[in-house]
């Protein structure tokens, strides 16, 4: 190697092309530019002329100048420059080469050998002595045996990394008794990982003379699990890239594949280490079929967690009444905070009891379920494992036959108590503080937790045993009974808000979470005691590159061994006994190997900086610069120019892009806001939106006179540009030629339809299409197709619709007797005793839809009188008077919601105060 | 070269608009001028009456005027005037080099020399002659304007550089008007002007160049082709032929002139960056001098 200063270069003989730079200038000076190509008639008088001087035109000084350049940059990079090489100083004494050998070597093993090889066979040049330290726990823990460095490359190139970590012989003063004379030199070859006896060998060895530690080229991934009811794996590095984690398994087929890809979490950093946690997020089938994990373009054992039982997710039947459909009444049903509580930490089975035993849960809950018909299933699956947990609620409290009601814990009173009622004495009942050695020990029961109603146990000697949790009156509120292999769990009260405030605290998903951690999980769960089986025989072992093979000659592990993870003779891998199955995975926590006083060899400055990529990166730019030179002789600086044209063309266009303004809110949707103005859809068809405009006006000024509500001017709205957020009615009048609004106005919409809005579809034909129902044309459909309406009916009676102002039968527009839509009442909806409504929908049905045409039946001209007319004479005036009175009746609908479908109880609500003034004292 | 033929008569009636009609003049014309037939001022084959003469030994008996005759004792012969049909044949090269424009705002040689051979066209037949395109009837009349145009831009392109007037459409008493930039091979020239000398035919060739053509405006290397290929020149220092190369185009104008003077023709040269007027009007003069 020739050095110059701070560059040497590695095959010094190129540099002598070099030499040939004075003739190439020659050569190139000959050799001119291509010519013009020219079409010139006059050819014909040039012909036979001969060049006055015949090299008059040379190659330009400058283009000249570039080739030589690149061909001086071409022959220095090949004589392969190297900045700030590294040069070794030769040594002498014996050598020891430490390997380290765990998982965490695999990755770059083969650079190891060969820096290995290196120094082995340095050292059998100089006829040095040389011991090899393979540190993989399974050498001979006598002392090391120095032999002629060339006798030990045999063994150094058989040596293969294995599938657990490092590990160095104990002792390591008795290990190096047998050293010969001399200083020794140690090359460590480390994994970059903390093992146990590092230390103590890292000590000694400098203390017998120079250690030069070698750090892996790559930074050292691992991946571990935490089991638990919702297992996570972690993955640590060395530095803070986030590679995926791949899920293997094998697919419906049965062949091995990438199930899924993890994308590892945020990162915490504690001592160089960074450590993502990362949730298995995947549906059950999927998560139960992986075999294992690892990180994505990591090959060693570390970066593989083989998944066993621990992965696998508990699956949770919910049976209950089914969801109200309004969206306010989510929050009455016992189900809602149930699956708010369990859904995060488990997989939900929602449906009827036949349906959940079906699926096989691990827990099932029934919220309020008495008499149920598959009850002797039931008690069968709990005897065999499953844990069953019920609520109570009004429909238990109420049941005549509770005292004989199966799989209880306790028996219950029927009927229940009442605390803090209105019309009771006492006030209502925190919780007792758990008992320290129950399943809810270390959970605090906050003090604003009470309980209002509860279901009471009969008492018996058993109920102290059985209650799990209580109230401060030390009546039960939870109670547990162990039957079969299973368990059946009651709390006292209901999973929703009714009773008690308890689902709506953290403790209630505290507790579910405990009580669920209990279940068995159907297939076997590895138990405290499994660690006590005598022997583990191992089924599928990994090498230390992370490649699964059968474990052959493998001798069982005793279970006190198991515990202490992958070591020599117990790889990483699945081992079984019995029916259970354990997976003893490598990688995990990792901690950082540091090294006080050796020399750490830093690997990207051994070669030294190469520089031959950027001279040849440099010859190329520079004969691209020819090329363009050349082409600029040759066609005039056309297509230089052309070059140049381009590239300041493109920021020129960026800066376009970027000069967009943000919309402004449009100022008449901001008066509208504050008139409560009516708005209608703009359908592009000038005469509809004349029509809609006059409509809503005649409305307007009807509901001015009559009515507290003084609506503005209308607005019309653009749904491609209006902001929907702020309008609370909209008229829609549909038409066949008008453009369907663009996805965004559809969002829009929606969330207008969502937030209380209310749309009014007129199709305006009066059903003349006469097909029946709101499928009656076409434009509609297509309009109303991508809005979340709900399922609709004809309006029924006893609609609050009909009684939001006035009392309506009909709701004739221009036309009359044609079927108007609204949201269908929910399936179970029945009238109250004394009541002669139904208690219909609580919130206001988003769409109605009609063909009535009522905007011409509303609409008047600026004077006042009616634009349109209605049928005949009298008759005529007294269905647009009942066009303005549907009108009103729907703008209260929608101001005001079902306010009048509540007035309607007052009569009842008052006869029952009359009778209980009478009952009173 | 290729034009709609309304285009190029709109150009050449915008170009000839300020000339007065022209009408050949001929040597051996007087000053009567009939309209289409130039009255030759002696006795010969005509229309028109010019004398009554004595009758001759060899006089037909056919020939004697009677009525004439019959007033006196002598025999008289009614002579009429000799009339030719004189006419201006147009000629404009098609060679494919005559498609060549040095530079975007010049027109190509052919427009241009198209554009002054209908302009002089037009001009005459404004005169009342009749002209017509070399190998085509010359008529007389307005209408005939419009069917050079046409008949000049449907002139296909030759295949070759070099385009030369076939020397047997040639006819007594006919002008030619030869158009080309006369930059291939001259031998053409010869031939025609001396056929034409021998039939009485006179003429004017004009040289329509461009102007690199005139100025060779090249240096470094370069290399020449001809529009059709045929022909290419590879030059290292073309700034080095310049001279080479007008001391060749002056030849050649030279032996054109000479040739064309030979002959009683005459010999101009026009460069495209030249207004066409200044061509049209040396025209002009010389086949109305």
């Amino acid at each position: 190697m020739l050095i110059l200063g701070p560059l040497g270069f590695a095959a010094p003989w190129v540099l002598t092309a070099l030499i040939a730079l004075p003739i190439l200038w020659l050569i190139l000076r000959a050799m001119p530019p291509a010519p013009r190509r020219v079409a010139f008639p006059g050819v014909a008088l040039l012909l036979g002329l001969v060049d006055r001087i015949p090299v008059a035109r040379r190659t330009p000084w400058w283009l000249l100048l570039l080739r030589l350049m690149a061909v001086a940059a071409l022959i220095l990079a090949f004589a392969g420059p190297i900045w700030k090489p590294v040069v070794q100083a030769p040594a002498s004494g014996p050598l020891l080469v430490v390997m380290d050998a765990g998982w965490a070597a695999a990755p770059d093993w083969a650079s190891r050998q060969s820096r290995a090889e290196r120094a082995l066979s340095e050292a059998a040049g100089r006829g040095r002595p040389a011991a090899l330290l393979l540190a993989d726990g399974r050498g001979d823990p006598g002392a090391l045996g120095f032999a002629p460095a060339d006798t030990l490359l045999a063994g150094l190139r058989a040596a293969q990394p294995v599938a657990w970590q490092s590990t160095y012989p104990a002792d390591p003063q008795a290990a190096l008794a047998a050293m010969p004379e001399g200083r020794l030199q140690t090359l460590w070859l480390a994994d970059g990982l903390d093992h146990p006896g590092r230390g103590d060998w890292l000590a000694a060895l400098s203390a017998r003379g120079p250690v030069t530690v070698v750090p892996p080229a790559r930074p050292v991934r691992a991946l571990g699990l935490h089991g638990g009811d919702t297992p996570s794996l972690t993955l640590s590095a060395s530095d803070e890239a986030a590679p995926a984690i791949l899920a293997i398994g094998p697919d419906p087929q049965g062949i091995q594949r990438d199930l899924a890809r993890l994308v590892p979490g945020a990162p915490v950093m504690r001592g160089g280490v960074t450590s993502r946690p990362t949730a298995i997020d995947l549906p059950p089938e999927l998560r139960n079929r992986i075999t294992r994990f690892q990180i994505e373009g990591e090959s060693h054992a570390g970066a593989v967690v083989l998944a066993d039982d621990r992965v696998r997710r508990r699956k949770v039947g919910l049976v209950g009444d089914p969801d109200r459909q309004a969206e306010g009444q989510q929050l009455l049903s016992p189900l809602y905070y149930l699956r708010r509580a369990l859904a995060p930490t488990t997989d939900l089975v929602e449906g009827g009891l036949g349906d959940v035993l079906d699926s096989a849960p691990d827990v099932i809950i029934l919220a309020d379920q008495v008499e149920l018909a598959e009850s002797a299933e039931l008690a069968q699956w709990v005897d065999e494992g499953g844990l069953l947990i019920r609520f109570a609620g009004p429909r238990m409290a109420a049941f005549e036959r509770l005292v004989d009601e199966p799989l209880l814990p306790v028996t219950l009173r029927q009927g229940g108590r009442d605390i803090g009622g209105a019309l009771s004495w006492g006030d209502p009942r925190g919780l007792a503080p758990f008992a320290g050695d129950g399943i809810f020990a270390g959970l605090t029961a906050p003090g604003d937790v009470a309980v209002r109603a509860q279901l009471m146990a009969q008492p018996s000697p058993d109920l102290a045993g059985r209650t799990v949790a209580a109230l401060s009156d030390n009546t039960p509120l939870v109670t547990r009974l162990r039957s079969g292999q299973g368990q059946v769990v009651l709390f006292h009260v209901t999973a929703n808000a009714e009773w008690s405030n308890l689902p709506l605290s953290g403790l209630f998903v505290g507790m579910l979470d405990r009580l669920v951690a209990t279940a068995r999980i159907s297939a076997a769960e590895e138990r405290a005691d499994d660690r006590d089986q005598p022997f583990w025989t191992p089924e599928t072992v990994l090498d230390g590159f992370g490649r699964a093979a059968p474990a052959e000659d493998l001798a069982p592990v005793p279970a006190a061994d198991l515990a202490l993870g992958p070591g020599p003779g117990r790889p990483a891998g699945i081992y079984a006994a019995g029916e259970r199955r354990v997976a003893l995975n490598a990688g995990g926590e990792i901690t950082l190997a540091t090294w006080p006083g050796a020399a750490v060899e830093n690997r990207a400055e051994t070669p030294g900086r190469d520089l031959k990529g950027l001279l040849l990166a440099a010859a190329a730019l520079i004969l691209a610069l020819d090329a363009l030179g050349s082409a600029a002789l040759a066609r005039g600086g056309r297509v230089a120019a052309l070059l140049l044209i381009a590239l300041a063309a493109q920021p020129a266009s960026q800066a376009r892009a970027q000069a967009q303004e943000a919309p402004v809110l449009n100022p008449e949707l901001i008066r509208a806001a504050d008139e409560v103005a009516l708005a209608y859809v703009l359908t592009g068809d000038e005469a509809i939106d004349q029509t809609s405009y006059e409509g809503l006006t005649g409305l307007s000024q009807a509901l001015r006179q009559r009515t507290s509500v003084e609506p503005g001017q209308p607005i019309g709205i653009d749904l491609d540009r209006d902001d929907l957020s702020m309008l609370t009615f909209l008229y829609w009048p549909v038409t066949a030629e008008q453009p369907a609004p663009s996805p965004q106005a559809y969002l829009r919409l929606n969330h207008f339809l969502r937030s209380g809005g209310m749309i009014l579809f007129d199709s305006r034909d009066g059903d003349v299409a006469g097909v029946g129902g709101p499928d009656m044309s076409e434009a509609l459909q297509s309009l109303a197709a991508p809005l979340e309406v709900p399922p609709l009916a004809p309006i029924p009676d006893d609609h609050v619709l009909t009684r939001t102002f006035y009392l309506l039968a009909d709701f004739p527009g221009r036309w009359q007797g044609n079927p108007v839509w609204v949201e269908a009442p929910p399936a179970g909806a029945e009238a109250m005793e004394g009541v002669p409504f139904r208690q219909l929908n609580d919130g206001v049905s988003p769409v109605v839809i009609g063909a009535n045409s009522w905007a011409e039946a509303w609409a008047i001209d600026e004077n006042g009188y009616p634009v349109f007319p209605i049928g005949r004479g009298w008759e005529g005036e007294q269905q647009r008077e009942m066009a303005f009175r549907f009108g009103i009746n729907l703008i209260m609908y929608v101001l005001t919601g079902n306010y009048k479908s509540d007035q309607v109880h007052v009569p009842a609500l008052l006869d029952r105060l009359r009778v209980e003034e009478e009952l009173g004292p | 070269m290729t034009q709609a033929p309304a285009d190029l008569r709109a150009r050449a009636e915008a170009a000839s608009a300020h000339l007065p009609g022209l009408i050949l003049s001929a040597e051996r014309l007087a000053a009567m001028v009939a309209p289409g037939a130039h009255g030759l001022r002696r006795a010969g084959p005509g229309e028109d009456f010019w004398q009554y003469r004595p009758a001759h030994a060899g006089d037909t008996a056919r020939s004697i005027d009677w009525r004439r005759s019959a007033r006196s004792d002598a025999q008289f012969v009614r002579d009429r005037e000799a009339q030719t049909a004189q006419a201006v044949g147009l000629w404009v090269s098609a060679g494919q080099g005559m498609g060549y424009s040095g530079a975007p705002e010049r027109p190509a040689k052919g427009s241009r020399a198209q554009l002054l051979a209908l302009a002089l066209g037009m001009v005459l037949l404004r005169g009342g002659e009749k002209v017509g395109l070399l190998g085509q009837p010359a008529r007389a009349g307005r209408a005939q304007a419009a069917r050079l145009a046409e008949g000049m831009t449907m002139a296909p392109t030759a295949e070759d550089d070099a385009d030369a007037p076939p020397p047997e459409v040639l006819r007594p008493n006919q002008r030619l008007v030869i158009l080309s930039d006369f930059l291939t091979d001259p031998a053409w020239v010869e031939a025609l002007l001396a056929r034409a000398a021998g039939l009485g035919v006179g003429g004017v060739l004009m040289q329509v160049l461009d102007p690199d053509e005139e100025n060779f405006p090249y240096a470094g290397a370069v290399l020449f082709r001809s529009f059709s290929g045929a022909l290419r020149h590879d030059s290292r220092d073309a700034e080095g032929l310049r001279e080479a190369y007008l001391a060749r185009l002056a030849a050649r104008r030279d032996w054109l002139r000479a040739q064309a003077e030979g002959a009683g023709w005459h010999f101009g040269h026009h460069a495209t960056d030249h207004a066409p007027a200044q061509a049209l009007n040396w025209l002009y003069r010389v086949l109305g001098g």
